[in-house]
Protein backbone atom coordinates (compact mmCIF):
# COMPACT_ATOMS: atom_id res chain seq x y z
CA UNK A 1 0.00 0.00 0.00
CA UNK A 2 2.69 1.98 1.17
CA UNK A 3 4.96 1.52 -2.19
CA UNK A 4 1.49 2.52 -4.16
CA UNK A 5 1.08 5.54 -2.71
CA UNK A 6 4.61 6.50 -3.01
CA UNK A 7 4.65 6.07 -7.16
CA UNK A 8 1.45 7.60 -7.33
CA UNK A 9 2.96 11.02 -5.82
CA UNK A 10 5.55 10.10 -7.84
CA UNK A 11 3.78 9.92 -10.87
CA UNK A 12 1.80 13.08 -10.08
CA UNK A 13 4.77 14.99 -8.82
CA UNK A 14 6.18 14.27 -12.35
CA UNK A 15 2.91 15.56 -14.17
CA UNK A 16 2.90 18.70 -12.49
CA UNK A 17 6.55 19.09 -13.27
CA UNK A 18 6.12 18.25 -16.95
CA UNK A 19 3.00 20.78 -17.17
CA UNK A 20 4.95 23.23 -15.08
CA UNK A 21 7.74 23.14 -17.84
CA UNK A 22 5.43 23.23 -20.53
CA UNK A 23 3.64 26.15 -19.11
CA UNK A 24 6.76 28.01 -18.54
CA UNK A 25 7.68 27.40 -22.34
CA UNK A 26 4.43 28.18 -23.43
CA UNK A 27 4.57 31.76 -21.76
CA UNK A 28 7.89 32.24 -23.33
CA UNK A 29 6.85 32.09 -27.21
CA UNK A 30 3.25 33.71 -26.03
CA UNK A 31 1.09 30.81 -25.92
CA UNK A 32 -2.03 29.58 -24.31
CA UNK A 33 -0.88 26.62 -22.26
CA UNK A 34 -3.88 24.64 -23.20
CA UNK A 35 -2.64 22.91 -26.25
CA UNK A 36 0.67 22.03 -24.80
CA UNK A 37 -1.22 20.81 -21.47
CA UNK A 38 -3.14 18.35 -24.03
CA UNK A 39 0.08 17.32 -25.67
CA UNK A 40 1.50 16.62 -22.27
CA UNK A 41 -1.77 14.14 -21.77
CA UNK A 42 -1.72 12.65 -25.53
CA UNK A 43 1.97 11.78 -24.63
CA UNK A 44 1.47 9.81 -21.82
CA UNK A 45 -1.36 7.36 -20.95
CA UNK A 46 -3.14 5.35 -23.43
CA UNK A 47 -1.43 4.70 -26.72
CA UNK A 48 0.95 7.34 -25.58
CA UNK A 49 5.22 6.72 -24.87
CA UNK A 50 4.79 6.18 -21.17
CA UNK A 51 1.69 4.54 -19.15
CA UNK A 52 0.66 5.49 -15.98
CA UNK A 53 -0.87 3.35 -13.04
CA UNK A 54 -2.75 4.40 -9.97
CA UNK A 55 -3.61 8.06 -11.10
CA UNK A 56 -7.23 7.35 -12.51
CA UNK A 57 -9.04 7.49 -9.06
CA UNK A 58 -7.45 10.89 -8.21
CA UNK A 59 -7.18 12.49 -11.64
CA UNK A 60 -10.80 11.64 -12.51
CA UNK A 61 -12.00 13.61 -9.59
CA UNK A 62 -9.88 15.84 -9.55
CA UNK A 63 -10.45 17.08 -13.49
CA UNK A 64 -14.03 16.79 -12.32
CA UNK A 65 -13.27 19.25 -10.00
CA UNK A 66 -11.45 21.01 -12.45
CA UNK A 67 -14.45 21.61 -15.02
CA UNK A 68 -16.66 23.20 -12.13
CA UNK A 69 -13.71 25.38 -11.07
CA UNK A 70 -13.52 26.58 -14.94
CA UNK A 71 -17.23 26.90 -14.71
CA UNK A 72 -17.59 28.58 -11.22
CA UNK A 73 -15.22 31.24 -12.06
CA UNK A 74 -16.42 32.42 -15.85
CA UNK A 75 -19.40 32.99 -13.39
CA UNK A 76 -17.90 34.68 -11.03
CA UNK A 77 -16.02 36.56 -14.03
CA UNK A 78 -19.58 38.80 -15.33
CA UNK A 79 -22.18 39.98 -12.93
CA UNK A 80 -26.07 39.72 -13.48
CA UNK A 81 -26.46 43.31 -14.73
CA UNK A 82 -23.51 42.86 -17.52
CA UNK A 83 -25.19 39.70 -18.79
CA UNK A 84 -28.65 41.09 -19.04
CA UNK A 85 -26.88 44.29 -20.44
CA UNK A 86 -24.82 41.84 -22.82
CA UNK A 87 -28.02 39.54 -23.74
CA UNK A 88 -29.79 42.57 -24.62
CA UNK A 89 -26.75 44.91 -26.66
CA UNK A 90 -25.24 41.72 -28.51
CA UNK A 91 -28.10 39.14 -29.05
CA UNK A 92 -28.46 40.00 -32.92
CA UNK A 93 -24.55 39.24 -33.03
CA UNK A 94 -24.97 36.16 -30.52
CA UNK A 95 -27.24 34.28 -32.38
CA UNK A 96 -25.09 34.97 -35.78
CA UNK A 97 -22.64 33.78 -34.16
CA UNK A 98 -24.27 30.49 -33.54
CA UNK A 99 -25.79 29.99 -36.62
CA UNK A 100 -22.09 30.21 -38.10
CA UNK A 101 -19.87 28.24 -35.51
CA UNK A 102 -22.21 25.94 -34.67
CA UNK A 103 -23.59 24.29 -37.47
CA UNK A 104 -19.92 23.84 -39.61
CA UNK A 105 -19.66 21.26 -36.68
CA UNK A 106 -22.71 19.66 -36.66
CA UNK A 107 -22.50 19.89 -40.08
CA UNK A 108 -18.95 17.76 -40.25
CA UNK A 109 -20.15 15.30 -37.16
CA UNK A 110 -23.48 14.13 -39.30
CA UNK A 111 -21.19 14.04 -42.62
CA UNK A 112 -19.31 11.74 -40.66
CA UNK A 113 -22.29 9.22 -39.60
CA UNK A 114 -21.62 10.65 -35.85
CA UNK A 115 -25.47 11.22 -35.27
CA UNK A 116 -27.54 14.01 -33.85
CA UNK A 117 -25.69 13.58 -30.18
CA UNK A 118 -22.10 13.96 -31.85
CA UNK A 119 -23.73 16.48 -34.39
CA UNK A 120 -24.56 18.55 -30.65
CA UNK A 121 -21.09 17.67 -29.10
CA UNK A 122 -18.99 18.87 -32.18
CA UNK A 123 -21.14 22.10 -32.72
CA UNK A 124 -20.62 23.04 -28.94
CA UNK A 125 -16.98 22.29 -29.48
CA UNK A 126 -16.56 24.45 -32.71
CA UNK A 127 -19.33 27.11 -31.69
CA UNK A 128 -17.62 28.18 -27.98
CA UNK A 129 -14.68 30.69 -28.42
CA UNK A 130 -11.74 30.78 -25.05
CA UNK A 131 -13.26 33.59 -23.25
CA UNK A 132 -9.76 32.90 -21.02
CA UNK A 133 -7.57 32.59 -24.06
CA UNK A 134 -9.59 35.67 -25.39
CA UNK A 135 -9.00 38.06 -22.29
CA UNK A 136 -5.51 37.18 -22.01
CA UNK A 137 -4.61 38.26 -25.81
CA UNK A 138 -6.87 41.52 -25.16
CA UNK A 139 -4.60 42.25 -22.59
CA UNK A 140 -1.52 41.59 -23.69
CA UNK A 141 -1.62 43.33 -26.90
CA UNK A 142 -2.85 46.40 -24.98
CA UNK A 143 -6.21 46.26 -26.54
CA UNK A 144 -8.46 47.06 -23.45
CA UNK A 145 -8.84 50.65 -24.54
CA UNK A 146 -9.80 49.78 -28.27
CA UNK A 147 -13.46 50.25 -29.45
CA UNK A 148 -14.10 46.98 -30.66
CA UNK A 149 -13.01 45.10 -26.88
CA UNK A 150 -16.73 45.80 -25.26
CA UNK A 151 -17.58 44.06 -28.67
CA UNK A 152 -15.69 41.07 -28.49
CA UNK A 153 -16.54 41.07 -24.47
CA UNK A 154 -20.21 41.09 -25.15
CA UNK A 155 -20.35 38.44 -27.56
CA UNK A 156 -18.13 36.20 -24.81
CA UNK A 157 -21.21 36.98 -22.28
CA UNK A 158 -23.47 35.79 -24.85
CA UNK A 159 -21.77 32.45 -25.14
CA UNK A 160 -21.46 32.17 -21.78
CA UNK A 161 -25.06 32.33 -21.27
CA UNK A 162 -25.46 30.69 -23.84
CA UNK A 163 -23.29 27.41 -22.49
CA UNK A 164 -25.88 27.85 -19.56
CA UNK A 165 -28.60 26.21 -21.54
CA UNK A 166 -26.43 24.33 -23.77
CA UNK A 167 -24.67 22.22 -21.12
CA UNK A 168 -28.13 20.92 -19.64
CA UNK A 169 -29.29 19.86 -23.16
CA UNK A 170 -26.20 18.69 -23.39
CA UNK A 171 -26.00 16.47 -20.50
CA UNK A 172 -29.73 15.07 -20.84
CA UNK A 173 -28.98 14.13 -24.47
CA UNK A 174 -26.08 12.46 -23.80
CA UNK A 175 -27.91 10.44 -20.90
CA UNK A 176 -29.71 8.70 -23.97
CA UNK A 177 -32.78 10.78 -23.24
CA UNK A 178 -35.43 11.10 -25.52
CA UNK A 179 -36.12 13.94 -27.78
CA UNK A 180 -39.08 14.90 -25.55
CA UNK A 181 -36.62 14.76 -22.25
CA UNK A 182 -34.33 16.91 -24.34
CA UNK A 183 -37.13 19.68 -24.90
CA UNK A 184 -38.06 19.20 -21.31
CA UNK A 185 -34.35 19.64 -20.36
CA UNK A 186 -34.14 22.64 -22.07
CA UNK A 187 -37.31 24.03 -20.50
CA UNK A 188 -35.69 23.41 -17.03
CA UNK A 189 -32.39 24.89 -17.77
CA UNK A 190 -34.28 28.09 -19.28
CA UNK A 191 -36.53 28.14 -16.02
CA UNK A 192 -33.38 27.51 -13.53
CA UNK A 193 -30.73 30.33 -15.95
CA UNK A 194 -33.87 33.16 -15.21
CA UNK A 195 -34.97 32.41 -11.93
CA UNK A 196 -31.00 32.81 -11.23
CA UNK A 197 -30.74 35.28 -12.95
CA UNK A 198 -33.03 37.17 -11.37
CA UNK A 199 -32.61 36.27 -7.51
CA UNK A 200 -28.42 37.58 -8.51
CA UNK A 201 -30.00 40.99 -9.73
CA UNK A 202 -32.61 41.55 -6.87
CA UNK A 203 -30.62 39.54 -4.06
CA UNK A 204 -26.93 39.23 -5.36
CA UNK A 205 -25.64 41.16 -2.39
CA UNK A 206 -27.50 38.75 0.13
CA UNK A 207 -26.21 35.94 -1.80
CA UNK A 208 -22.44 37.63 -1.29
CA UNK A 209 -23.05 38.14 2.08
CA UNK A 210 -23.86 34.48 2.97
CA UNK A 211 -20.54 33.28 1.15
CA UNK A 212 -18.35 36.29 2.08
CA UNK A 213 -15.83 36.41 4.59
CA UNK A 214 -12.95 38.67 5.99
CA UNK A 215 -10.81 35.11 7.10
CA UNK A 216 -9.44 33.76 3.77
CA UNK A 217 -9.26 30.28 4.83
CA UNK A 218 -13.19 30.35 5.79
CA UNK A 219 -14.12 32.22 2.42
CA UNK A 220 -12.25 29.72 0.18
CA UNK A 221 -13.81 26.59 2.40
CA UNK A 222 -16.81 28.11 1.66
CA UNK A 223 -16.68 29.07 -1.57
CA UNK A 224 -15.13 25.70 -2.69
CA UNK A 225 -18.09 23.68 -0.16
CA UNK A 226 -20.61 25.96 -1.84
CA UNK A 227 -19.58 24.80 -5.65
CA UNK A 228 -19.43 21.32 -5.23
CA UNK A 229 -22.77 21.28 -3.31
CA UNK A 230 -24.84 23.10 -6.12
CA UNK A 231 -22.88 21.32 -9.15
CA UNK A 232 -23.64 17.51 -6.81
CA UNK A 233 -26.94 18.64 -7.00
CA UNK A 234 -27.16 19.67 -10.09
CA UNK A 235 -25.73 16.76 -11.37
CA UNK A 236 -28.10 14.41 -9.22
CA UNK A 237 -30.72 16.15 -11.11
CA UNK A 238 -29.27 16.16 -14.32
CA UNK A 239 -29.23 19.58 -14.90
CA UNK A 240 -24.91 19.37 -15.21
CA UNK A 241 -22.74 19.85 -12.50
CA UNK A 242 -21.02 22.35 -14.73
CA UNK A 243 -23.93 24.46 -14.85
CA UNK A 244 -24.23 24.30 -11.35
CA UNK A 245 -20.90 25.89 -10.43
CA UNK A 246 -21.61 28.88 -13.22
CA UNK A 247 -24.93 30.19 -11.87
CA UNK A 248 -23.39 29.98 -8.37
CA UNK A 249 -21.06 32.00 -9.71
CA UNK A 250 -23.51 34.45 -11.17
CA UNK A 251 -25.18 34.59 -8.08
CA UNK A 252 -21.86 35.80 -6.25
CA UNK A 253 -21.45 39.74 -7.40
CA UNK A 254 -19.32 42.84 -6.58
CA UNK A 255 -16.15 42.85 -4.25
CA UNK A 256 -16.83 39.12 -3.08
CA UNK A 257 -16.54 37.93 -6.24
CA UNK A 258 -13.34 39.99 -7.20
CA UNK A 259 -11.66 38.02 -4.06
CA UNK A 260 -13.45 34.92 -5.05
CA UNK A 261 -11.93 34.94 -8.24
CA UNK A 262 -8.45 36.04 -6.92
CA UNK A 263 -8.44 33.37 -4.23
CA UNK A 264 -9.79 30.50 -6.79
CA UNK A 265 -7.33 31.28 -9.76
CA UNK A 266 -4.84 29.28 -8.38
CA UNK A 267 -6.83 26.48 -8.02
CA UNK A 268 -8.48 26.60 -10.90
CA UNK A 269 -5.42 26.77 -12.84
CA UNK A 270 -4.05 23.65 -11.12
CA UNK A 271 -7.57 21.51 -11.27
CA UNK A 272 -7.96 22.41 -14.75
CA UNK A 273 -4.29 21.88 -15.92
CA UNK A 274 -5.21 18.41 -14.51
CA UNK A 275 -8.28 17.94 -16.74
CA UNK A 276 -6.52 18.52 -20.02
CA UNK A 277 -4.21 16.13 -19.09
CA UNK A 278 -6.90 13.63 -18.19
CA UNK A 279 -8.52 14.33 -21.41
CA UNK A 280 -5.17 14.09 -23.58
CA UNK A 281 -4.48 10.96 -21.75
CA UNK A 282 -7.94 9.37 -22.12
CA UNK A 283 -6.99 10.18 -26.02
CA UNK A 284 -5.07 7.94 -27.74
CA UNK A 285 -2.41 9.93 -30.33
CA UNK A 286 -2.97 6.77 -33.22
CA UNK A 287 -6.72 7.94 -33.18
CA UNK A 288 -5.39 11.50 -34.48
CA UNK A 289 -3.89 11.15 -37.77
CA UNK A 290 -7.09 9.84 -39.11
CA UNK A 291 -9.04 12.95 -38.59
CA UNK A 292 -6.35 15.28 -38.78
CA UNK A 293 -7.63 16.19 -42.77
CA UNK A 294 -11.61 17.33 -40.99
CA UNK A 295 -9.76 19.28 -38.01
CA UNK A 296 -7.77 21.62 -40.60
CA UNK A 297 -10.61 21.59 -42.35
CA UNK A 298 -13.03 22.33 -39.73
CA UNK A 299 -10.46 25.06 -38.05
CA UNK A 300 -10.40 27.13 -41.64
CA UNK A 301 -13.97 27.41 -41.87
CA UNK A 302 -14.71 27.99 -38.04
CA UNK A 303 -11.99 30.72 -38.47
CA UNK A 304 -13.70 32.56 -40.76
CA UNK A 305 -16.77 32.27 -39.62
CA UNK A 306 -15.65 33.66 -36.80
CA UNK A 307 -13.86 36.44 -38.36
CA UNK A 308 -16.81 37.13 -40.05
CA UNK A 309 -19.22 37.22 -36.50
CA UNK A 310 -16.66 39.84 -35.05
CA UNK A 311 -16.41 41.76 -38.20
CA UNK A 312 -20.41 42.01 -38.57
CA UNK A 313 -20.48 43.01 -34.85
CA UNK A 314 -18.12 45.70 -34.60
CA UNK A 315 -19.39 47.23 -37.82
CA UNK A 316 -22.60 47.28 -35.79
CA UNK A 317 -20.82 49.06 -33.56
CA UNK A 318 -19.86 51.91 -36.07
CA UNK A 319 -15.90 50.18 -35.36
CA UNK A 320 -13.84 50.89 -38.88
CA UNK A 321 -11.85 47.75 -40.75
CA UNK A 322 -8.98 47.30 -39.03
CA UNK A 323 -10.83 47.23 -36.06
CA UNK A 324 -13.35 44.95 -37.52
CA UNK A 325 -11.04 42.72 -38.47
CA UNK A 326 -9.40 42.71 -34.69
CA UNK A 327 -12.53 42.04 -33.43
CA UNK A 328 -12.76 38.87 -35.79
CA UNK A 329 -9.64 37.37 -35.53
CA UNK A 330 -9.37 37.87 -31.56
CA UNK A 331 -12.92 35.71 -31.37
CA UNK A 332 -11.23 32.47 -33.20
CA UNK A 333 -9.56 30.81 -30.40
CA UNK A 334 -11.39 28.12 -28.54
CA UNK A 335 -10.16 26.41 -25.74
CA UNK A 336 -10.90 25.22 -22.28
CA UNK A 337 -14.62 25.13 -23.14
CA UNK A 338 -14.60 23.35 -26.03
CA UNK A 339 -12.53 20.50 -24.57
CA UNK A 340 -15.17 20.64 -21.19
CA UNK A 341 -18.06 20.03 -23.88
CA UNK A 342 -15.89 17.34 -25.55
CA UNK A 343 -14.80 16.00 -21.87
CA UNK A 344 -18.71 15.82 -20.63
CA UNK A 345 -19.06 13.34 -23.87
CA UNK A 346 -16.35 11.10 -23.43
CA UNK A 347 -17.37 10.69 -20.01
CA UNK A 348 -20.63 9.96 -20.71
CA UNK A 349 -19.18 6.77 -23.64
CA UNK A 350 -22.11 8.45 -25.52
CA UNK A 351 -19.47 9.11 -28.56
CA UNK A 352 -17.20 7.39 -30.54
CA UNK A 353 -13.27 7.61 -29.88
CA UNK A 354 -13.11 9.71 -33.60
CA UNK A 355 -15.06 12.47 -32.25
CA UNK A 356 -12.65 12.77 -29.20
CA UNK A 357 -9.62 12.94 -31.35
CA UNK A 358 -11.61 15.41 -34.07
CA UNK A 359 -11.95 17.40 -30.99
CA UNK A 360 -8.59 17.32 -29.48
CA UNK A 361 -6.82 18.06 -32.74
CA UNK A 362 -9.26 20.92 -33.76
CA UNK A 363 -8.66 22.57 -30.39
CA UNK A 364 -5.35 22.30 -30.47
CA UNK A 365 -4.67 23.88 -33.86
CA UNK A 366 -7.72 26.77 -32.65
CA UNK A 367 -5.97 27.62 -29.55
CA UNK A 368 -2.78 27.92 -31.52
CA UNK A 369 -4.46 29.80 -34.32
CA UNK A 370 -6.10 32.15 -32.45
CA UNK A 371 -3.34 34.01 -30.44
CA UNK A 372 -1.40 34.49 -33.43
CA UNK A 373 -4.61 35.58 -35.69
CA UNK A 374 -5.33 38.36 -33.15
CA UNK A 375 -1.94 39.45 -33.63
CA UNK A 376 -1.50 39.42 -37.29
CA UNK A 377 -4.91 40.50 -38.41
CA UNK A 378 -4.32 44.22 -38.23
CA UNK A 379 -0.81 44.41 -40.23
CA UNK A 380 -2.90 41.46 -42.86
CA UNK A 381 -5.42 44.40 -42.60
CA UNK A 382 -3.41 47.32 -43.39
CA UNK A 383 -1.59 45.45 -46.43
CA UNK A 384 -5.33 44.74 -47.86
CA UNK A 385 -6.13 48.39 -47.21
CA UNK A 386 -3.09 49.28 -48.82
CA UNK A 387 -2.52 51.58 -45.62
CA UNK A 388 0.79 52.01 -44.20
CA UNK A 389 0.78 52.57 -40.18
CA UNK A 390 1.35 56.71 -39.67
CA UNK A 391 3.64 57.89 -37.03
CA UNK A 392 1.40 58.62 -34.25
CA UNK B 1 -17.29 67.87 -22.26
CA UNK B 2 -18.85 64.49 -22.25
CA UNK B 3 -16.90 61.65 -20.95
CA UNK B 4 -18.04 58.25 -22.14
CA UNK B 5 -18.35 54.84 -19.96
CA UNK B 6 -18.30 51.61 -21.33
CA UNK B 7 -18.69 48.72 -19.19
CA UNK B 8 -16.14 46.24 -20.35
CA UNK B 9 -17.62 43.03 -19.31
CA UNK B 10 -15.37 40.80 -17.03
CA UNK B 11 -12.65 43.25 -16.98
CA UNK B 12 -13.72 46.90 -15.87
CA UNK B 13 -14.58 50.09 -17.20
CA UNK B 14 -13.95 52.35 -19.70
CA UNK B 15 -13.76 55.82 -19.71
CA UNK B 16 -12.82 58.52 -22.60
CA UNK B 17 -13.15 61.82 -24.07
CA UNK B 18 -13.19 62.44 -28.07
CA UNK B 19 -10.47 65.65 -28.12
CA UNK B 20 -10.85 68.69 -29.82
CA UNK B 21 -8.28 67.45 -32.28
CA UNK B 22 -9.93 64.06 -32.47
CA UNK B 23 -8.03 61.68 -30.37
CA UNK B 24 -9.53 59.89 -28.07
CA UNK B 25 -7.48 60.05 -24.62
CA UNK B 26 -8.91 58.07 -21.03
CA UNK B 27 -8.79 55.52 -18.88
CA UNK B 28 -9.64 51.86 -18.56
CA UNK B 29 -9.73 50.66 -14.99
CA UNK B 30 -9.33 47.26 -14.30
CA UNK B 31 -11.82 44.80 -11.06
CA UNK B 32 -9.05 45.17 -9.58
CA UNK B 33 -8.71 48.69 -9.51
CA UNK B 34 -5.59 48.83 -12.13
CA UNK B 35 -5.81 51.71 -14.00
CA UNK B 36 -4.30 52.40 -17.75
CA UNK B 37 -4.19 55.40 -19.57
CA UNK B 38 -5.03 55.18 -22.97
CA UNK B 39 -4.27 57.19 -26.43
CA UNK B 40 -5.94 56.37 -29.42
CA UNK B 41 -4.14 56.32 -32.43
CA UNK B 42 -4.19 59.27 -35.07
CA UNK B 43 -4.83 57.14 -38.18
CA UNK B 44 -7.12 54.29 -36.59
CA UNK B 45 -9.46 56.14 -33.89
CA UNK B 46 -10.65 53.02 -32.70
CA UNK B 47 -7.27 51.25 -31.68
CA UNK B 48 -4.74 52.41 -29.13
CA UNK B 49 -1.40 54.24 -29.30
CA UNK B 50 -0.49 53.49 -26.16
CA UNK B 51 -2.19 52.07 -22.45
CA UNK B 52 0.27 53.08 -19.65
CA UNK B 53 -0.51 51.35 -16.50
CA UNK B 54 -0.43 54.37 -13.60
CA UNK B 55 -0.48 53.16 -9.88
CA UNK B 56 -3.09 55.27 -8.14
CA UNK B 57 -0.04 57.62 -7.30
CA UNK B 58 0.85 58.51 -10.58
CA UNK B 59 -3.05 58.22 -11.92
CA UNK B 60 -3.69 61.32 -8.95
CA UNK B 61 -0.44 63.27 -9.92
CA UNK B 62 -1.19 63.35 -13.30
CA UNK B 63 -4.65 64.44 -12.71
CA UNK B 64 -3.21 67.33 -10.49
CA UNK B 65 -0.22 68.13 -13.17
CA UNK B 66 -3.57 68.61 -15.58
CA UNK B 67 -5.68 70.17 -13.39
CA UNK B 68 -3.33 72.21 -12.10
CA UNK B 69 -3.01 73.95 -15.74
CA UNK B 70 -5.93 76.80 -15.33
CA UNK B 71 -4.78 77.82 -11.74
CA UNK B 72 -1.18 78.41 -12.63
CA UNK B 73 -2.23 80.34 -15.85
CA UNK B 74 -4.21 82.41 -13.97
CA UNK B 75 -1.47 82.90 -11.30
CA UNK B 76 1.28 83.28 -13.93
CA UNK B 77 -1.34 86.52 -15.41
CA UNK B 78 -1.47 88.06 -11.85
CA UNK B 79 1.94 88.27 -11.37
CA UNK B 80 2.83 89.40 -14.77
CA UNK B 81 3.93 92.74 -13.98
CA UNK B 82 5.77 92.13 -11.13
CA UNK B 83 9.31 91.12 -12.67
CA UNK B 84 10.90 88.06 -10.67
CA UNK B 85 7.88 86.32 -9.07
CA UNK B 86 7.19 83.46 -10.59
CA UNK B 87 4.87 80.06 -10.03
CA UNK B 88 6.18 76.62 -10.17
CA UNK B 89 5.17 73.58 -9.40
CA UNK B 90 6.05 70.73 -6.87
CA UNK B 91 5.05 67.56 -6.95
CA UNK B 92 5.05 65.75 -3.16
CA UNK B 93 7.01 62.43 -4.40
CA UNK B 94 6.61 59.17 -2.44
CA UNK B 95 10.31 59.31 -1.09
CA UNK B 96 9.99 63.12 -0.19
CA UNK B 97 10.55 63.75 3.51
CA UNK B 98 7.22 65.30 3.87
CA UNK B 99 4.74 62.50 2.80
CA UNK B 100 2.72 62.15 5.58
CA UNK B 101 3.58 65.44 7.14
CA UNK B 102 2.35 68.61 7.87
CA UNK B 103 2.90 71.72 5.96
CA UNK B 104 4.14 74.06 8.43
CA UNK B 105 7.16 71.49 9.26
CA UNK B 106 8.69 72.67 5.67
CA UNK B 107 8.87 76.36 7.27
CA UNK B 108 9.17 77.74 3.88
CA UNK B 109 8.07 81.04 4.09
CA UNK B 110 10.59 81.35 7.07
CA UNK B 111 13.27 79.32 5.09
CA UNK B 112 12.60 80.13 1.18
CA UNK B 113 10.43 83.11 1.08
CA UNK B 114 8.12 81.02 -1.18
CA UNK B 115 4.68 80.96 -0.62
CA UNK B 116 2.30 77.61 -0.83
CA UNK B 117 -1.22 79.39 -2.48
CA UNK B 118 -2.94 75.89 -3.20
CA UNK B 119 -2.52 72.17 -3.21
CA UNK B 120 -3.83 70.00 -5.51
CA UNK B 121 -5.02 66.66 -4.38
CA UNK B 122 -6.87 64.24 -6.81
CA UNK B 123 -8.25 66.81 -8.97
CA UNK B 124 -9.60 69.35 -5.98
CA UNK B 125 -7.89 72.00 -5.42
CA UNK B 126 -7.07 73.43 -1.59
CA UNK B 127 -6.96 77.34 -1.94
CA UNK B 128 -4.10 78.66 0.61
CA UNK B 129 -3.60 75.52 3.24
CA UNK B 130 -3.13 76.05 6.85
CA UNK B 131 0.33 75.27 7.87
CA UNK B 132 -1.61 72.30 9.84
CA UNK B 133 -2.60 70.93 6.62
CA UNK B 134 -1.21 67.22 6.19
CA UNK B 135 0.64 66.52 2.61
CA UNK B 136 0.67 63.41 0.76
CA UNK B 137 2.40 61.32 -1.83
CA UNK B 138 1.05 62.93 -5.19
CA UNK B 139 0.00 66.17 -3.79
CA UNK B 140 0.74 69.10 -6.29
CA UNK B 141 1.45 72.10 -4.45
CA UNK B 142 1.44 75.56 -6.07
CA UNK B 143 4.03 77.84 -5.36
CA UNK B 144 4.96 81.66 -6.05
CA UNK B 145 8.67 82.91 -5.27
CA UNK B 146 11.31 84.08 -6.71
CA UNK B 147 13.62 81.94 -9.18
CA UNK B 148 16.23 81.30 -6.05
CA UNK B 149 13.54 80.76 -3.66
CA UNK B 150 11.64 78.29 -5.61
CA UNK B 151 14.99 76.34 -6.33
CA UNK B 152 15.47 76.39 -2.57
CA UNK B 153 11.77 75.17 -2.16
CA UNK B 154 12.58 72.48 -4.46
CA UNK B 155 15.08 71.12 -2.54
CA UNK B 156 13.69 71.74 0.65
CA UNK B 157 10.66 69.44 -0.76
CA UNK B 158 12.66 66.52 -2.38
CA UNK B 159 15.71 66.13 -0.07
CA UNK B 160 14.54 67.85 3.03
Amino acid sequence: MENHSALVLIELGAVFLGLGILGRLAGRIGLSPIPLYLIGGLFFGQGGFVELDGLEEFSEIASEIGVILLLLLLGLEYTAGELVTGLKQSWMAGVLDILLNFLPGAIVALMLGWGGVGALVLGGVTYISSSGIIAKVLTDLGRLGNRETPVILSLLVFEDLAMAIYLPILTTVLAGVSFAGGLQAVGVSLVVVTIVLVIALRFGRTVSAIVDSKDREVFLLTLIGGALLVAGFAAAMQVSAAVGAFLLGIAISGATATNATRLLEPLRDLFAAIFFVVFGLNTDPATIPPVLGYALLLAAITAATKVATGWWAAKRQGVGKLGRARAGAALIARGEFSIVIAGLAVASGAITDELAALATAYVLLMAVLGPVAARLAEPAMRLVLRMTPQPA
Amino acid sequence: MKVEETPLPGIGVRKDIVTASGRRIGTVTQRGGETELIVSRADDPDACLASIPLTAEEASALGNLLGSHEIVAQLTEDHRDLPGVNTRQFLIDVDSPYDGRKLGDTKMRTRTSVSLVAVLRRGQVQASPTPDFTLAAGDLLVAVGTSEGLDAAAEILSGG
